[in-house]
């Protein structure tokens, strides 16, 4: 009775919540943010529970994060380096590959996990009420962390060569991981809400994300963009903000000395490409607020 | 005056029913401007406030809002229009294991499924020797949840989900949950949760469950607020409504398989006299005497007449088939008075209600009066249980 009682007081000193407070666009960010950071602890599990089942069962396990850009890797390297002719112009063409793919498979594999995270949680969703971020967001830590195995791995051959620039080491390489992160995430908000509503969605991404390769200087360099198209065009290649992410990989990895490869600007240009992310993922942010509200009648 | 916990004001809940699904089929809707959509309107303009301690249960037929309502409330379901509100820390068992992961271990997944409800890390692992004592699965804990029975299952998210310290506790079907033992765990548990003063919102289509569990209840209908009440009052009204549907459905079975046709033209209780409707007041050892006028279209050979008593909540105390009970053959003619004597009743307090049948030899349904002669037994107070006896005590 003692703890009924200690409970009936404390319940008194509370004041009664709204459980759908109106609103406002920005105050609503605000609270939202605020309502992810205080669930970050469901966010490291749910994180650590993608990394454990992705991996579970299988005998080669972590491996295959290493395996799969291989193999890439050497795909590229003989079909568009070899036979294609490629790599006559770009010296070390197999870490220029190697650097390129793993921040696109950064972007590319958080997109694709969240386009699905919402439908996949639908169980939780329907059930338990939790800002429904967290699920496209969790997909964040596996890509993460096969990103730096590999990233690790790309650095060391950098070293090795001489090829690595400490100076685009410190400036371009964490600026093109915020790059692709807040891109991403938007990305990823947008299309895991969108995606609940039109199932459409999940091959517009793939069909996306397809297209989104092969406009990006990953197997080909930027030295042969900028020799093919007019100034006006270049312009529109420079303005995705993966390319700026890409090119900055590549500046910290591969060549950084060499400015036949990277367009002026590189740095204020990553920089405009991080700051129009940040006000992305904000909208993109509100508009899933937007439509997460039917997502437990509608998934 | 207790400390409101929950409050809806006006809160309405209307989904729509979307017959597709596809990025095309809505581009083509919205260019030739034909609404497929059809709208269903599962809670309207509900209000209703939860005290602090307070355990309700929410009833009613199935589409009645119940699980819609637990679900506004909980924050999962935003409403369309009106308010809810809640104070302090709300916890909903809506399904049990939801967000369980095949693949990871019992103690995994424990970690995970805490922290989807809300507790943190520090917090789950102080609790876990507790979590496992009370799922009883210990031996299975660091096996993957897919090699898990379904009864492992449950036991395993239900010793989470207990573990969380709400101050309202929404539940939605899951006490009955396991084997008997895991069952009376669960009560007891729940019994723990209503003496620290927490508040419970049950979701039950048992009776039995209700009325163990709660000292208020509300029923629901078509989404709005029927009755708010007590439990006994609340499931009576229930059975009363659900025993109609059952007639109407049976009589429509009827009309559809029997060429017969009967009518049930009166009812009474005693010799006739007395008004219908009124309940009659009865002691124990008191003979119950029914009476009644039946009216056939045709004769109908090999006729069948059935009596019942029932309480309030719909339990069977006593039933009387002419057939099966009485081995009688009842007379063919075309219109029927009947007198039933059911002599010496030995019912315990309370009310009841008397329903007659009229069953063709094929045992088709053609007419029914259903809860319709109330009655109320009053004994003395030496016993309790379904059947009083007027028991005296004496040594020697």
């Amino acid at each position: 009775m003692a703890i009924a009682q200690t409970r009936t007081a404390r319940l008194a000193a509370l004041p009664l919540v709204d459980m759908n407070p109106p609103g406002g666009f920005f105050r609503g960010a605000l609270r939202d943010w605020a309502n992810i950071w205080t669930h970050h602890e469901l966010l490291s599990q749910l994180m650590l529970r993608e990394i454990k089942a992705r991996y579970k069962g299988s005998a080669l396990g972590m491996l295959w994060s290493f395996i799969r850009p291989l193999v890439m890797l050497c795909v590229y390297y003989v079909a568009v380096g070899y036979f294609l002719g490629a790599s006559k112009g770009i010296p070390g063409f197999g870490l220029f590959i190697f650097s390129g793919l793993t921040i696109w498979g950064l972007f590319s594999e958080i997109v694709q996990t969240a386009t699905v995270s919402v439908i996949s949680n639908a169980a939780i969703i329907k059930k338990i009420q939790l800002p429904r971020e967290v699920f496209p967001l969790a997909g964040i830590g596996p890509a993460l962390l096969n990103f730096s195995i590999q990233i690790g791995l790309a650095l060391l051959v950098g070293v090795f060569t001489g090829s690595l620039t400490w100076r685009s080491l410190v400036i371009h390489l964490p600026l093109s991981i915020m790059v692709v992160l807040v891109w991403a995430v938007a990305v990823a908000l947008l299309a895991s809400a969108l995606n609940v509503y039109f199932r459409d969605v999940g091959y517009i991404v793939e069909v996306g994300l397809m297209i989104g390769f092969w406009a990006l200087p990953v197997v080909y360099s930027w030295a042969m963009v900028s020799s093919k198209i007019g100034a006006f065009l270049q312009e529109v290649y420079l303005a995705n903000p993966i390319t700026m992410a890409v090119l900055g990989v590549q500046k910290a990895v591969w060549g950084g000395n060499d400015a036949l490869y990277f367009p002026d600007n590189l740095g204020p240009r990553m920089l405009v490409a991080l700051f129009v992310g940040v006000v992305a993922l904000f909208l993109a942010q509100r508009l899933f607020s937007r439509l997460q509200a039917n997502f437990a009648q509608e998934v | 005056m207790g400390i409101e916990v929950v409050r809806l004001s006006d809160v309405s809940k209307i989904f729509t029913v979307r017959t597709q699904k596809s990025l095309k089929d809505s581009l083509i809707n919205a260019l030739v401007r034909r609404h497929h959509d059809e709208e269903f309107r599962a809670l309207d303009h509900v209000d209703l406030s939860i005290n602090a301690g307070e355990s309700l249960g929410l009833v009613g037929p199935n589409g009645s809002g119940k699980s819609t309502m637990l679900k506004v409330i909980g924050g999962i379901l935003v409403p369309n229009g009106g308010k809810v509100q809640v104070r302090g820390r709300l916890a909903a068992m809506i399904e049990l294991g939801a967000g369980f992961h095949q693949d990871l271990t019992g103690r995994e997944n424990v970690f995970l499924n805490a922290a989807i409800l809300g507790l943190s890390k520090t917090v789950t692992q102080s609790y876990l020797d507790s979590i496992v004592e009370f799922s009883g699965i210990s031996e299975f804990i660091d096996t993957q949840v897919k090699f898990y029975s379904s009864g492992m299952y449950v036991r395993l998210a239900f010793a989470v989900a207990v573990h969380v310290d709400p101050d309202v506790l929404l539940v939605d079907e899951v006490l009955a949950v396991g084997d008997e033992p895991f069952q009376v765990k669960c009560m007891e548990k729940i019994h723990q949760f209503q003496q620290e003063g927490r508040t419970i919102v049950l979701v039950s289509h048992s009776a039995a469950q209700v009325l163990q569990v709660c000292d208020r209840a509300v029923v629901l209908d078509h989404g709005r607020v029927k009755l708010d009440g007590s439990p006994e009052l609340a499931l009576s009204e229930l059975q009363d409504h659900y025993q109609t549907m059952i007639e109407a459905d049976a009589e429509a079975a009827s009309r559809a398989h029997s060429t017969y046709d009967a009518k049930i033209v009166d009812l009474w209780f005693g010799d006739g006299t007395l008004a219908p409707e009124t309940q009659i007041e009865l002691n124990t050892g008191d003979a119950i005497v029914i009476g009644g006028q039946l009216e056939f279209a045709h004769p109908v050979p090999g006729w069948k007449l059935l009596v019942r008593v029932e309480n309030s909540l719909g339990m069977h105390f006593i039933q009387v088939d002419s057939e099966a009970n009485l081995a009688q053959t009842l007379p063919c003619t075309e219109h029927a008075r009947f007198s039933l004597e059911l002599p010496d009743n030995r019912l315990p307090s309370g009310d009841y209600l008397l329903s007659v049948f009229v069953y063709d030899a094929n045992g088709v349904q053609l007419d029914g009066r259903v809860r319709e002669l109330p009655l109320r037994v009053t004994t003395g107070q030496r016993s309790t249980g379904p059947v009083y006896s007027d028991a005296t005590l004496t040594f020697s």
